[in-house]
């Protein structure tokens, strides 16, 4: 298949380059010129991006098809330019096994749609007690490893862990909370929670958990990424800890960008996230890092979650949001916030997630392969269930009109996505 | 910002979730209204019809005496139909089973539902999915509400000391996990009384409590100085398995209302508890049962209150 895209708006983060062209797509990668194309895309008014890499979304399967299957984030995740992801461990059974992964991936490769890059569970069941056979996750195709949204509370096994990672250059992707402090908690620990008499996850926790696992990362060499930062004082250890050339990177969901703890009005469990959403402070604090460069990235985070565990008291609802097709508008509205050029604000869900991720993705050049979101930046967005191509309806956005539409989405070459 | 979803387009009120949010006006109509029906439960013929062919249920997810027979005893005298149900439930299907319950009861024709769960919130939850005709009274929700106990405080600091704007109230012990210290703080803070103060250690304290508009002290003798209302709350036993608070004992001996402590309020002070209590741990019998008490009366408003809220939400 050889597609001619006519006059978009090319813009490359990684290179720099920003302006209207003609790009050429043959055998699945970008090419020269060349005059006869089996299809012609006209992308007058589109602006033309490396497809987009999300860092955090769950496609839940194995074990939670009741909630969202393979085939329909997929879906989601062309719908809205993702073409590479990063799917964390917390399936179920959790990825800690080569065949799991194995599964996964042939499964997500049939379907032919975003790159699907599994990241293993850092311990057995994630429990946080014994290690994971890293080296053969490895071989099955993870490219690091993870505890979800699930906690080391013995700091001997983190560091263990932590150093087993770093002799083999394997990369750690953790969340920090400290487990103890956030027990039981399920609202940011402030003013609001205090009215909504919700029991409270303090800013502290992350802190906290934060300076154990910079200061193991030092000790033991790991390459280090934080998954989720959520308070203000975390942008700040980071901002620090890149100072001192530690190599350490982070990233932020797009939900905790433009949210806080006052979002939870009246109990609306919508807004029930892990990290929880903080103050306003901590919101805009993050906003600032990510413009600043002391966080790297931001993420979907995408969790879909079926209805009957969203109708319940927010304390007992599950955690988590939707959030693969909102990852383009909720960043365009960050970027535009932060009067950011847009190639930087696409840098933030394409070139630096891909450095991230260590691999060759998030780039428009000659020989890449041909991974390419197409997009009309002003088109509105209306956020309903019926326009989500997630079976997770579940978002704070629900209602709301926000800008940036994906038109195409280019895969290997091929569209996978057209609207 | 949702609209506040207690009171309809008209800015009345069609649930009672919480006291936060309401206007003033909302609170003095019902505490004039309960003044109305004190009158009535002290005839002989203890009945006003106003909710006459109505079905009140009782659904209480939270074991309860006290609250749940008032709250019977006050749709009866209103002349409802009432119907008790003590849902006990295991904590990984009380959700599900919470909107099919309320579901259910709907289709059998309820008009109120009188709601107390243990997760902060699971009034709003039902009040969203009930019909237009159908109330939802919160009868208690986790940590964060008890609007009819807070009405009754109300009442009951009303009757006793008439004007609110000039008085010092005190609020001690739990604050943290309290549902009543919440809906008592709004309340005292719409009506305009110019001090509230809670007081207790800081493990009983929440976070920002400060910015519900109260003053906090952690020392008994000075938190209680000149103050016109004490208002003692409950310490639950489990409170002393984890990390806040030593013993029972040791509380008694910081915070426990005794005749000593309490000689530093007003003269006048009265003393309040929302029950039921802990003699000899929040309270020593002396002052429960003394001259400075009313703790018996808040029991008899609570039941005035209660007629108003479902008369004001449910009547014609």
């Amino acid at each position: 298949m050889r597609i001619h895209i006519k006059n978009g708006r090319v813009v490359d983060p990684a290179s720099g380059r920003d302006g209207v062209a003609d790009l050429f797509v043959s055998d699945g990668k970008i090419a020269e010129e060349f005059s006869r194309a089996d299809r012609v895309i006209d992308a007058k008014g589109l602006v033309v991006s490396p497809g987009f890499i999300d860092l955090a979304a769950r496609l839940r399967e194995p074990g939670y098809e009741y909630k969202a299957t393979l085939d329909s984030e997929m879906a989601a995740a062309a719908a809205g330019g993702v073409t590479s992801l990063a799917c964390p461990p917390d399936t179920d059974p959790p990825l800690d096994e080569p065949g799991l992964v194995d599964m996964l991936r042939r499964r997500a490769k049939a379907l032919a749609k975003a790159r699907v890059h599994p990241l293993g569970a850092l311990t057995v069941k994630l429990k946080g007690e014994a290690l994971t056979e890293m080296g053969q996750l490895t071989d099955a195709g993870c490219v690091a490893f993870s505890q979800a949204n699930a906690f080391i509370a013995d700091t001997q096994v983190l560091w263990r862990a932590m150093q087993y990672a770093a002799t083999f250059g394997y990369a750690v992707w953790l969340r920090a909370e400290d487990a103890w402090l956030a027990r039981d908690g399920v609202a940011h620990d402030g003013e609001m929670a205090t009215r909504l008499g919700l029991p409270g996850i303090p800013s502290f926790a992350e802190t906290i958990a934060l300076g154990t696992l910079l200061e193991l990362a030092r000790a033991t060499g790991a390459r280090l990424h934080v998954c989720r930062l959520s308070t203000a004082g975390a942008v700040e250890l980071i901002r620090r800890a890149k100072a001192e050339k530690l190599p350490v990177t982070c990233d932020v969901g797009i939900h905790h960008l433009h949210l806080c703890d006052v979002d939870l009005g009246y109990f609306d469990s919508h807004c029930r996230l892990d990290p929880p959403l903080r103050s306003q402070r901590d919101r805009d604090a993050l906003a600032r890092g990510a413009a600043e460069g002391v966080i790297d990235c931001l993420v979907s985070d995408h969790t879909p979650v079926d209805e009957d565990r969203k109708h319940l008291p927010f304390g007992e609802a599950e955690a988590g949001a939707t959030g693969l097709e909102l990852l383009l508008p909720l960043a365009l509205k960050w970027g535009e916030a932060q009067k950011l050029p847009l190639a930087a604000t696409l840098a933030r869900i394409t070139s630096h997630p891909g450095a991230i991720l260590g691999v060759r993705a998030g780039r428009i050049a000659l020989g890449e392969a041909a991974d390419l979101a197409l997009f009309d930046p002003r088109a509105p967005l209306r956020v309903s269930p019926e326009t989500l191509k997630s079976q997770g309806k579940n978002t704070p956005f629900l209602g709301y009109e926000l800008s940036g539409k994906v038109r195409y989405t280019l895969v290997d070459g091929n569209v996978v996505y057209e609207a | 910002m949702q609209r506040n979803p207690q009171l309809n387009a008209n800015g009345e009120l069609q649930h009672l979730l919480s006291i936060e949010g309401l206007p003033r006006e909302v609170l003095l109509q019902i505490l004039d209204t309960a003044e109305s029906f004190a009158g009535v439960t002290e005839r002989e013929v203890k009945k006003v019809p106003l909710l006459r062919g109505k079905s009140v249920f009782n659904l209480f997810f939270e074991p309860s005496t006290r609250t749940r027979t008032t709250f019977e005893i006050a749709a009866k005298r209103l002349s409802a139909d009432v119907i008790n149900l003590n849902i006990a439930v295991s904590s990984a299907t009380k959700g599900e089973s919470l909107l099919d319950t309320v579901a259910n009861l709907s289709a059998m024709q309820a008009d109120v539902f009188v709601v107390r769960h243990a997760s902060s919130g699971a009034p709003f939850l039902i009040a969203r999915h009930v019909k237009p005709h159908e109330h939802v009274v919160n009868a208690g929700d986790g940590r964060h509400a008890h609007p009819t106990q807070g009405l009754l405080d109300l009442f009951t600091i009303r009757h006793y000391k008439k004007d609110f704007t000039r008085l010092t109230v005190a609020i001690v012990g739990d604050i943290l996990h309290s549902r009543v210290a919440r809906s008592l703080i709004h309340g005292l803070t719409t009506l305009g009384a110019p001090e509230v103060r809670v007081i207790g250690p800081q493990t009983l304290l929440p976070t920002g409590v400060e910015a519900l508009g109260v003053r906090v002290f952690h020392d008994m003798a000075e938190g209680l100085r000149g103050v016109d209302v004490v208002v003692m709350l409950r310490l639950q036993n489990e409170r002393m398995r984890g990390a806040l608070l030593p013993s029972a004992q040791e509380f008694f001996k910081h915070y426990g209302l005794t005749e000593e402590k309490l000689a530093a309020a007003a003269k006048d002070a009265i003393v309040m508890h929302p029950g039921p209590m802990n003699r000899g741990v929040e309270i020593d019998s002396a002052v429960a049962d003394g001259p400075h008490s009313v703790i018996l009366p808040q029991v008899t408003f609570g039941i005035a209150v209660r007629m108003a809220v479902m008369s004001i939400v449910a009547g014609n």
